[in-house]
């Protein structure tokens, strides 16, 4: 458990003590927010869909959880680079602990990084539908985080050098955020698109999102959850086992 | 407390320790020397649960590390050829979190660190980011940290490298005493040839990933009719220099096979 902590604890720290990406990192959801929210608006009004800086602010916040949690656990490939990997590798715990305590560290910085971009979105003019269920949009938030930290670990277990990062952003996580209707409304989409959004896991997330932050759900919360906690449990295992399988 | 027998490494054709065997008593200070490339590195991360040897088997004491990582890894500490810390914490984090990984207790942990902090001179800078430390400064913390924790064997790759020679003297003084003191077994490379001569009790020379040679100093010398361990090893290894190659091969061998294997 200590080492969990010590893991969990690091991850943080890095992610506290790094001001200028934290403000860095803000750039690129606001300008989804911002231009695309309100360059959609207009044709988005009139399509009879509502407001779409309404709509599209949770997928924001979904999106800004995907990629921090993702670059967070993919850190594993600067450690690799640095040297600190050996260090964890060596030590008297259970590689898993180790797995564990940085996918949940990443998960952490994921949901500070969120709260920064929900709360710029409020400052943007984006209103919450109620307050009351703000605690369970940030379940959500949560639960998007360690998915894709626990996803992020895992392939950085499998990759040997930043090359590999590239092919990561560009085949599968750009992907999984474009697939997750963050962007626009499940319904009436052509059948592959369709099959494609529903076995991606940020869907589930950012529905979880809407429906707790604009009243708006597509699969409904529990199966949104549902989908969630297993896709962690999954992404944890394997992320677990590849990390334990790391040769230096 | 070390055993190894017919130890193999292989990536592909490449033989990087090609059959190797040798067993350290407890309490002995023991030398593994070889040129550039020879499998030294290879060998310490077969011992230290990085690598899964290709056949033969090791044990430390007693303890095989394929069945029992976690208890093998209690058993030793490791100060790295190549860098380990973290650039992004202080000193004194780097050192706490070796701390907490390693299981020792807090109080008693605060004062080792102290204290080694102290001995290496960086008590000073405790809070300072190791990013914004000098080689040297860097290479005495890893050792520092080494330290941190009594093991029971202690793997030493190459750790002068880069240290003045006062911080050179001030570790293998460390490491005599810590030897002496605590009965640790030392598992030590370098490339200076006096270091060895003067703090091991027995050394083995490794070329192309064979044992060549093993004894003490001076069994080294008289089996080579030289009267330095510098002119032994020469004797041994040869005069020609070994570029990298072997150990970019062997690197590029690994990633080459890994990727195949997944």
């Amino acid at each position: 458990m200590h080492a969990i902590h010590a893991m969990w604890l690091r991850e943080v720290k890095r992610y506290l003590r790094s001001r200028v990406q934290i403000i860095a990192s803000l750039a690129q959801p606001m300008m989804y927010l911002l231009i695309l929210g309100f360059g959609l608006s207009p044709v988005f009004q009139q399509a009879g869909q509502g407001n779409y800086i309404q709509f599209v602010a949770p997928g924001v916040v979904g999106m800004s959880v995907l990629f921090s949690s993702v670059l967070s656990g993919v850190g594993l490939l600067f450690d690799r680079q640095f040297g600190f990997l050996k260090e964890t590798l060596v030590a008297p715990v259970p590689r898993a602990f180790i797995m564990i305590g940085r996918t949940l560290g990443s998960a952490t910085n994921a949901v500070l990084q969120g709260t920064l971009v929900l709360t710029v979105c409020i400052i943007a003019g984006f209103r919450p539908a109620s307050l009351a269920q703000l605690p369970l949009a940030f379940g959500f938030m949560i639960l998007i985080a360690i998915v894709f930290a626990a996803l992020g670990t895992a392939m950085g277990s499998v990759l040997k050098d930043m090359q590999g990062f590239q092919i990561i952003m560009n085949f599968i996580v750009m992907p999984i955020f474009f697939l997750s209707g963050a962007l626009f409304p499940l319904t009436n989409l052509p059948p592959v698109l369709q099959i494609l959004t529903s076995i991606d896991p940020l869907s589930y997330g950012i529905d979880g999102l809407r429906t707790e932050l604009i009243n708006s759900s597509h699969f409904g919360a529990s199966l949104d959850f549902t989908v969630l906690v297993i896709a962690a449990v999954a992404f944890i295992s394997l992320g677990s086992y590849l990390f334990s399988k790391i040769e230096i | 407390m070390i055993r190894v027998h017919e130890l193999v490494k292989t990536y592909g054709e490449f033989r990087a320790v090609d059959n190797i065997s040798f067993t350290v008593p407890p309490g002995e200070i023991f030398a593994f020397l070889g040129p550039n490339g020879a499998g030294k590195t290879t060998t310490i991360k077969m011992l230290t649960t990085l690598l899964k040897p290709t056949s033969g088997s090791l044990t430390l004491d007693g303890l095989s590390p394929a069945t029992h990582q976690t208890e093998v890894r209690k058993r030793f500490g490791i100060v790295f050829q190549d860098p380990s810390l973290d650039g992004d914490l202080t000193a004194y984090e780097n050192m706490d979190i070796h701390g907490v990984l390693y299981a020792v207790p807090a109080r008693l942990r605060a004062e080792r660190i102290e204290s080694l902090l102290k001995l290496f001179e960086l008590w000073d800078r405790r809070d300072g980011f190791v990013k914004t430390f000098s080689g040297g400064m860097k290479r005495r913390l890893e050792i520092a940290r080494g330290f941190l924790h009594t093991p029971k064997i202690l793997f030493l790759d190459e750790p002068t490298l880069g240290l003045d020679p006062q911080s050179r003297n001030q570790l293998w003084g460390h490491v005599k005493n810590l030897n002496e003191a605590e009965k640790t077994t030392v598992f030590l490379t370098t490339h200076y040839m006096d270091e060895a001569e003067r703090v091991a009790h027995r050394i083995a020379i490794i070329d192309h990933g064979k044992i060549v040679a093993q004894g003490t100093p001076d069994e080294l010398k008289a089996q080579t009719k030289t009267d330095s361990l510098e002119a032994a090893f020469l004797s041994l290894t040869g005069n020609s220099i070994r570029d990298e190659s072997a150990n970019a091969g062997a690197d590029n061998l690994r990633q080459f096979t890994q990727m195949w294997r997944r």
